[in-house]
Formats: structure tokens, sequence, C-alpha cells
């Protein structure tokens, strides 16, 4: 078993706070940086939201955690520990799911989970059994456990892939996608069990592009595009990266726009018979007033917190094409 | 952990399958002679043909002479070039590592299973032979190749003795199967590109102007395992070949491990 002399340096006991912290941790394949100088900070027994578009290096960021990829430059800190030097230590209490489920198509659901117990640094034989028919009962697989691999569905799949990452106790779930190809009960049990897991104490990376799902069970986020980190965060924080806007449903929307300026909204903005601004610091109750008190006729006055969604089209851009 | 890995090749279709073809060698050569009638002259058709008719037990010897240049060679080559290059295309490696089942136990535990492979596959080859042979030829007593009689059991022994030989053979193809398989995610490839350096040793080997270089040849003393049927043994050839195959194991594993514990798993 290897040592770990970095636990000893005096930024240890700050580590404790943070189950993943990645110090400008870069990857270059060929002459491409697809992971650039990250410095992502996990809190211990968040559940943080690891958000962005395909193809910006969430995926290559989670196998450098892992140790399945050398980082090119910068390092990793798990569970207060340096990756990949003490590997053996901290990787048993880490359950993962990158990339998708893998196993072996010709064998059943529950060989496939008695094997990869196995596999493990402190086999435990004699609760193997138990453990893995433990983890088929938690994502709902206990019926078709017997089944070989080869003939589940895609969402079946994800389901072993997930009772593979939850058959020991964990502290550090890093789920990669876990909700892809699952079906709306499937995703709710998966959204509950991320849940559950985290009340018991566990820290969970969950690695998405379905913003609702994160905003649904994440206490924390970061977002990244091509490689690079623009925010990471309490959820709530993320939110105020983006300002609240008003939007005003009226016929006379030059008016409107006129008394929402001397208000001092920004980016007024008009589209047909909609009128809507950005709140600096104004009430939207004080804007709805001043309209009316200004003859404007107003048919429907809107205020809408900005959601994660805002602030991740304004990080990330609107474009739908892959970044590269 | 490792009984594991043995567990998982046996259980595979693919695998079965394989022995499966190598224990229907030796059946289908010993139903040939059987059946056609007439036994084969001393020095006519493969090693040993020719002392088949008069003792069953001959099949066994037949029998891996005649898959060692082709059959097993492949079977090796499919089960070493899977070996880790499976593990990665089907993505199992990621969560194997991650469990984590350590770089260089995990090549470890392949090597052994791969040596399993071999001793078992050359076993499976001989127990078809002695068992087709018992049962449409009379058996008994082996005459060696020096013209002495060993009696059944000595024989017996002797012929496991060759299979095991005969698996040991095959441990350098397997060496390079396994260095090869870290090289690529591609099972198919790594396969291929085995079973064709087995080819192409046995063809080299062949060629009389490269007599220079044939001590060295991977399969230059395949054949030798014959040795063992004479008495006293002659252990001069099956020696070098045991310390050939060890050279070749020593190198490809040593390259293995170094990229194996180096290399980013991206599959
Ligand atoms: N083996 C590789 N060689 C070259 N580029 C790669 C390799 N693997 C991934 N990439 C590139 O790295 C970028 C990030 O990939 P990935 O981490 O899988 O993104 P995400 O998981 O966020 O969708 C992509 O542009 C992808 O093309
Ligand atoms: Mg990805």
């Amino acid at each position: 078993m290897q040592t770990d002399p970095m636990n000893l340096a005096p930024d240890a006991p700050a580590d404790d706070a943070l189950a993943i912290r990645t110090t400008g941790l870069t990857k270059r394949f060929g002459g491409t940086a697809v992971v650039d100088d990250l410095n992502l900070q996990v809190p211990t027994g968040s559940v943080f939201g690891f958000l962005g578009p395909n193809g910006s290096g969430k995926t290559t960021t989670i196998r450098m955690l892992l140790g399945l990829v050398n980082p090119s430059a910068g390092s990793v800190r798990l569970l207060g520990r340096s990756m990949p030097e003490a590997a053996n230590r901290v990787l048993p209490n880490v359950g993962t799911l990158v990339e998708g489920p893998a196993f072996y198509p010709w064998l059943s659901g529950r060989r496939n989970l008695t094997r990869i117990d196995a596999a493990g640094p402190d086999p435990l034989r004699t609760t193997r059994a138990d453990r893995v028919d433990a983890a088929l009962a938690q994502v709902g697989l206990s019926a078709a456990a017997d089944k070989r691999y080869r003939a589940y569905s895609l969402g079946m799949r994800q389901r072993l892939g997930l009772a593979a990452a939850l058959l020991r106790p964990r502290s550090l779930l890093i789920l990669d996608e876990p909700t892809n190809g699952m079906d709306p009960q499937g995703t709710r049990e998966i959204r509950n069990l991320i849940r559950a897991v985290a009340a018991d104490g566990a820290t969970v990376l969950l690695c998405s592009h379905l913003l609702s799902e994160v905003e649904q069970v994440c206490t924390h986020a970061a977002i990244i595009t091509l490689g690079r980190l623009v925010a990471q965060g309490p959820l709530e924080s993320l939110r105020e990266t983006t300002t609240t806007r008003v939007t005003v449903e009226t016929d006379d929307t030059e008016r409107a726009a006129a008394v929402l300026e001397r208000l001092g909204l920004m980016q007024i903005a008009v589209a047909g018979a909609l009128v809507s601004a950005a709140l600096d610091s104004q009430r939207p109750e004080d804007c709805c007033k001043a309209l009316v008190l200004a003859d404007v006729g107003v048919r429907s006055f809107v205020s809408r917190r900005p959601s994660l969604e805002d602030t991740y089209v304004e990080l990330t851009g609107e474009g739908f094409d892959v970044a590269r | 952990m490792w009984r594991a890995e043995l567990a998982l090749l046996f259980r595979r279709t693919r695998t079965q399958a394989l022995l499966g073809v190598l224990a229907l060698v030796p059946i289908v050569v010993a139903s040939a002679v059987r059946f056609s009638g007439g036994g084969a002259q001393p020095g006519e058709g493969p090693q040993f043909l020719d002392q088949l008719t008069h003792n069953g037990v001959f099949a066994a010897l037949v029998g891996l002479t005649v898959t060692l240049p082709f059959f097993l060679p492949l079977a090796v080559a499919v089960v070493a070039g899977d070996a880790i290059a499976g593990e990665a295309n089907l993505g199992t490696l990621r969560y194997l590592l991650t469990r984590p089942y350590g770089r260089t136990r995990l090549l470890l535990h392949k090597g052994a299973v791969l040596v399993a492979f071999c001793v078992i596959a050359t076993c499976v080859v001989a127990i078809a032979g002695i068992i087709a042979g018992a049962i449409l030829f009379p058996i008994g007593p082996v005459t060696t190749l020096s013209g002495t009689t060993l009696s059944l059991t000595a024989g017996t022994i002797r012929i496991f003795a060759a299979a095991a030989v005969v698996g040991g053979s095959l441990l350098g193809l397997a060496a390079i199967g396994l260095f090869i398989s870290t090289l690529t995610d591609a099972p198919v490839g790594a396969m291929a590109a085995t079973a064709g350096i087995a080819v192409l040793s046995g063809v080299l080997d062949a060629i009389p102007q490269l007599h220079a270089i044939h001590p060295w040849l991977l399969t230059h003393y395949w054949l030798t395992f014959g040795d063992l049927l004479r008495s006293p043994v002659r252990w001069t050839a099956i020696t070098k070949n045991l310390l050939l195959q060890a050279g070749y194991m020593l190198v490809f594993i040593t390259a293995a491990w170094a990229r194996f514990t180096t290399k980013d798993v991206l599959a």
C-alpha cells in the first residue's frame, strides 16, 4: 500500500472540506487542451453538478480524477489524497459510472456484479452474494438479475452500472450521465437514489447535460466549456450571476419601454407586444405599479427568476454545434 | 481473484468453442484412420501416425502434432489478443481499474490465465485423443521412438508430459499476444497480429537461407516434444525450447507491463 506524504502538508485540514480538488488540471490530446487549467473544488457532502456541452471535457476530467488518464499538467486530490498515487486507498471509497455502463455480454447481471465485486482489493467473499442482491434490489433489477447482460435494454444496463457503483458503502460517487437512456420512472428513481446516497453523507459528482436534473438534485454546480471552468459554486450563487428579467405584454410597447428605462432597467428588448428588461435592484412590483400609473395598458406582467439554464446558456453560448 | 479471471474465460462460449474444435481434431484424425481401413507407413503423414493402429493412445500425440502448427497457436492468439484489448473494447477495463484492480495485478492475472489456457488447451487435445484412440483402437504398452516399451501408465504419463511441453511452447506466443493486447482497444486486431506472428515465424523457419536466425524463432523447436517419447528422454531440444519461450516471456511481459501501467485508458 502506498503512503501519501502529501497528506501531511499544511493544507491537509482544508482538504477535508473538499472531496475533490483539482489544481491546474490539464489534458492535451495532440496539440489541443481538452481540459485546460481546471481548478475544480467539490465540497464534501455536496451533490455537485458538473455541467457542460458535449465535448467540453467532462468525461476526460473524470478519467483523470480516477487515474485512468494521466494529466498533461496539474494535480488531483480525491478524498484528501493525491491521485493516482493513492489510488489503492482512495478508490475503494469511490463508486463510479464513467461514460455509460460496461459489462460482459455473455454473463448475467448478477454474475457481472459478482465479478466486479471480486475485483476489489478487499473481496469480503462471504458477504458478496448478499451485497450483490442488495445492489440489484436498490436499482430495481432483481427480476432481471439472471438474464444475460446481452439481453438488457439500455435503461437496464444503466441501472446495472449504478448497481455496480453502489455495491459498497461509498463516500464519493462519480456519475457520468447516469440517466442516459432511462425512462421517466427510471430517471426519477435515480434522482431519489442520489438524494438517498447524499442523505447518508456521501458526496456525489453528477456529470450531466440535463440542466433540470442538476437543478433538482444538486446543491452545487460547475460549468465547463471547451475544457475551461467558467463558473462553480452553490447553485443559488450560480443563478445570481444572471439577472431576473421582467416581461410586460402591452398594446403600447413604446411607452412601456420608456417607463422601464426611466426606472433604470437594462437590456430593454421589444418583440411584438412584449417588452422585456433586466432588473438591476428594482423590485418587480414597483415596475408594474409605475407602468400602470404611466397609463400603460398592462395585459400581463411576468417576472422570471433566472434558471440555471439562463446561466448555462449565457456562459456556454446558444450554439447547437459541438464546440469541437 | 485470478480464479475469477479463469472462470470468466471458460464460461465464455467462444472459449468453449475453441476447446471443442481442439478436441475434435484428434477425434477426426483417429476416426479417419480407423474407418479408411489402412494405417500409415512409418515416415508417412504426421509424427506418430504410423503407430496409431497398433496403440490408440498415440491419437493424443498425433493430435498434438496436427494442432500445433495451426489450431493451437490460433486459439492462443484469440485468447491472448483479447486479454486486455477485449476488456478495453467492452469498456469493462475502466471499471476494473477503478475498483481498483491494480494495473500490474490485472496484467499478472491475465498472464496467469493465459498460462493456464495454454496447458488446458493441449491437455484437451491429449485427453480427447486418448479417449478416441481407446474407443477406436486397441491400447496397451507404449513403444517408444527408440524401440523400447513402456507400461501403459508410464506411456500415458509421457503423453501428458508432452502435452505440458507443447503448452509451454505456446507461452512465448501468449506473451507476445498479451503485449499486443495492451497496444490497442481492438481485440480482433490484436488476435490477428498475434496469429500473424506465429505464421511468420513458421515461414521464416522454413527458409534455409535464414538458418542463422532459426534457433531464435518462436516456433523453431515446437515439434521437438516427440523427444519425450524416446528412451531415455532426449532433453536438449526441449530444454532449449523452454528456455527460448521463457526469454520471449521475459521480454514481452516486461514490455506489456511498461506499456499497460503508463497508458491512458480512454476506452
Ligand atoms: N482519445 C482522444 N483523442 C483525442 N481527442 C479526444 C480523445 N478523447 C476525447 N477527445 C476529445 O476531447 C474532448 C472532450 O471529450 P469528453 O471529455 O468526452 O467530453 P464530454 O464528456 O464533456 O462530452 C472532445 O472534443 C473529444 O473529441
Ligand atoms: Mg462525456
